[in-house]
């Protein structure tokens, strides 16, 4: 891989960037009642205050010049500050991606960790009854709301069985592991969900064109194991396939993360856009899509610039 | 030789393209189901609320205060309101099927018209389309659907409308894709010798020959048109009480999760089920109109 390739891949996310700036500004500054809309029915606002905010803001400027003074003060890291705690929008994000990041990361292992397996079994069984069965389930599996899969393990855990509790990030007053662990392992489980049963899909079919190639037969001829030729041979190029179905997932998993952390009361930036959903506070928003979407894009990129990385076939350019 | 291999080719008994498809389809076993599963859903929230002997907002005060448990009178229970619970999962179903199909069905129209317009006359109008979807497919979806549902308080039509600007991209990208093959083919060629303009060669010559893969992108969209709105539904936003859909009962369930969990098992499971239907007769489909010969 060059780095004029990754240089002309960086340059190529740049009209996307502006693509979605553009759409965020246009969705905020056409909704009704528009930015100041929160203050129109505050009654301690006055007429005059609120056409001196207008012009602090610059909000009497037409709408390009706005959406310029705008995008400038993104690109310097200047989001704008929350409706409903005062502080800076960057500020507060940043404040709330740990917990996300923690939720994420566990399901990520799980998704892995899960998702490999089956899709080996099912690729090596191929026609059997498991890899039937493993195939309704994950159809069963990228069927399930999310949503209400959280409540009935809810209801199964916390509620019936009384094993882990049904929400929040820690008990008050206590702060190990055991307890975050037992915090975290239901929403984890959840978020996994959609994509174990995606991805030991493209697992099952990588590796299944992967095991009918001729080195696979030599890697056996020459005396090597199921377990060896697999974990030796097979199991990286299976995988290459699946790195892009892996990244284009990086969007459900997002979507997944707010109705997950809604649903347990994980105090992460899927409940902050809840929360702020609830405050109407638009800066929180809008810095909240920037972000998610900033992720998407860099998750596309971190997976095409892999994907041409491991696979020295694919030529770029 | 010709006229020998033409022999050849209509001894076979004619078969069109459409009925071969319709016989593969109806031999898988899931696709079946999944068939069978979906007309019988349809016919349920059609023909069901006329048997029922509640309205979706009648109130049971026999049984209001806290959510009733099932009975001869109540099904399904009864929410703390003393609506009947099977009624509204029924007229829920009504709503999020509706919802589903129309958003699909718009998500295709515009899907169809980017990716052929895209495809058909490449250079700079691809580019820019293509750019768009690009955009599109980065900004995340429930995020999205809910700020904008957030902003507009969007009726059902309006509902419709977001649901289907939010899913089109795929179905774009994969219409671009054929077209792009489909357009260098001869037939397209003899049409426009023929003096076909522009509007008739990409939907009267080249969309036909792509309709396989948009049916199956069509049907797909359904379900994630449904998954979508009960989402949206799920968090408090989209369709308001006391209209019910399966994602804002849910949402009521879920507040009494403890003492009636009676209320929040049936709605998700007619989602799993009708999605799960979706992806069965989409799988089906899929194998049906592209058989890998």
């Amino acid at each position: 891989m060059t780095f004029a390739y990754v240089f002309k891949r960086l340059l190529g996310t740049i009209p996307l960037l502006l693509g979605i700036s553009l759409i965020l500004f246009a969705i905020v500054h056409f909704a009704p009642g528009g930015p100041l809309d929160v203050y129109a029915d505050n009654p301690s606002v006055s007429k005059e205050a609120l056409e001196q905010i207008a012009k602090a803001y610059g909000l009497d400027q037409p709408a390009y010049i706005q959406y310029f003074l705008w995008l400038k003060a993104v690109i310097v890291g200047n989001w704008g500050y929350s409706i409903r705690t005062g502080r800076p929008v960057l500020t507060e994000i940043l404040l709330r991606l740990r917990p996300t990041f923690e939720l994420g990361g566990l399901a990520l292992l799980f998704s892995l960790v899960v998702a490999i397996p089956l899709g080996i079994l099912s690729a090596t069984r191929r026609g059997s009854k498991l890899d039937g069965a493993l195939t309704l389930a994950s159809f069963a599996g990228i069927s399930t709301p999310v949503f209400w899969l959280a409540l009935l393990l809810q209801l199964l855990f916390s509620v019936q069985l009384g094993w882990l509790p049904s929400a929040g990030y820690q008990s008050i007053g206590d702060g190990s592991l055991f307890d975050r662990l037992a915090h975290i392992v239901m929403p984890a489980a959840v978020l996994s969900l959609a994509t174990i049963a995606s991805w030991s899909r493209f697992i099952r079919s990588g590796m299944a064109d992967v095991l009918n190639q001729d080195y696979i037969r030599t890697a056996y001829a020459k005396g090597h194991g199921l377990l060896g030729v697999i974990m030796r041979h097979a199991l990286r190029n299976a995988m290459i396939p699946a790195i892009t179905v892996i990244a284009v997932d990086f969007g459900t998993v997002i979507s997944g993360a707010v109705i997950t952390e809604t649903v347990f009361a994980w105090p992460g930036i899927g409940r902050l856009f809840m929360e702020s959903m609830d405050g109407r506070d638009y800066p929180m928003l809008m810095g909240l899509m920037m972000m998610g979407s900033v992720g998407i894009i860099a998750a596309n990129l971190v997976a095409d610039l892999a994907y041409a990385a491991l696979d020295p076939r694919i030529r770029y350019g | 030789m010709a006229e020998l291999s033409l022999g050849a080719v209509s001894a076979r008994p004619q078969q069109s393209y459409a009925r071969r498809a319709v016989k593969r389809f109806f031999k898988r076993k899931l696709a079946v189901t999944g068939f069978v599963l979906l007309v019988a859903m349809a016919l349920i929230v059609i023909v069901g609320p006329m048997l029922s002997p509640y309205a979706y907002d009648d109130q049971d005060f026999n049984v209001i205060g806290s959510p009733a448990p099932m009975s001869p009178e109540h099904w399904l229970g009864s929410d703390e309101l003393g609506r009947d619970a099977l009624t509204r999962l029924i007229y829920g179903g009504r709503i999020s099927l509706c919802v589903g199909l129309a958003g699909a069905v718009l998500a295709t129209i515009v899907g169809v018209l980017v990716g052929a317009v895209s495809g058909f006359y490449r250079g700079w109008t691809d580019a820019i389309l293509m750019r768009l979807t690009d955009v599109m497919m980065s900004i995340p979806t429930l995020p999205m659907i809910l700020l904008l549902s957030g902003l507009f308080r969007p009726g059902p039509v309006i509902l419709v409308a977001i649901v289907g600007a939010l899913i089109w991209m795929g179905t774009a990208r994969l219409v671009r894709s054929q077209f792009l093959v489909l357009r260098e083919r001869e037939f397209v060629e003899a049409a426009r010798a023929l003096g076909a303009g522009n509007m008739r060669l990409m939907f009267r010559h080249i969309l036909p020959n792509a309709i396989g893969p948009i049916t199956v992108a069509a049907t797909l969209a359904v379900g994630s048109a449904i998954m979508l709105e009960s989402a949206l539904s799920f968090l408090g936003f989209g369709i308001q009480p006391p209209v019910p859909t399966w994602g804002n009962l849910l949402n009521s369930a879920s507040s009494w999760l403890s003492t009636a969990p009676w209320l929040a098992i049936p709605p998700g499971l007619c989602i799993l089920v009708t999605v799960l239907a979706v992806n069965f007769v989409g799988d089906g489909l899929r194998d049906a109109m592209e058989p890998k010969e």
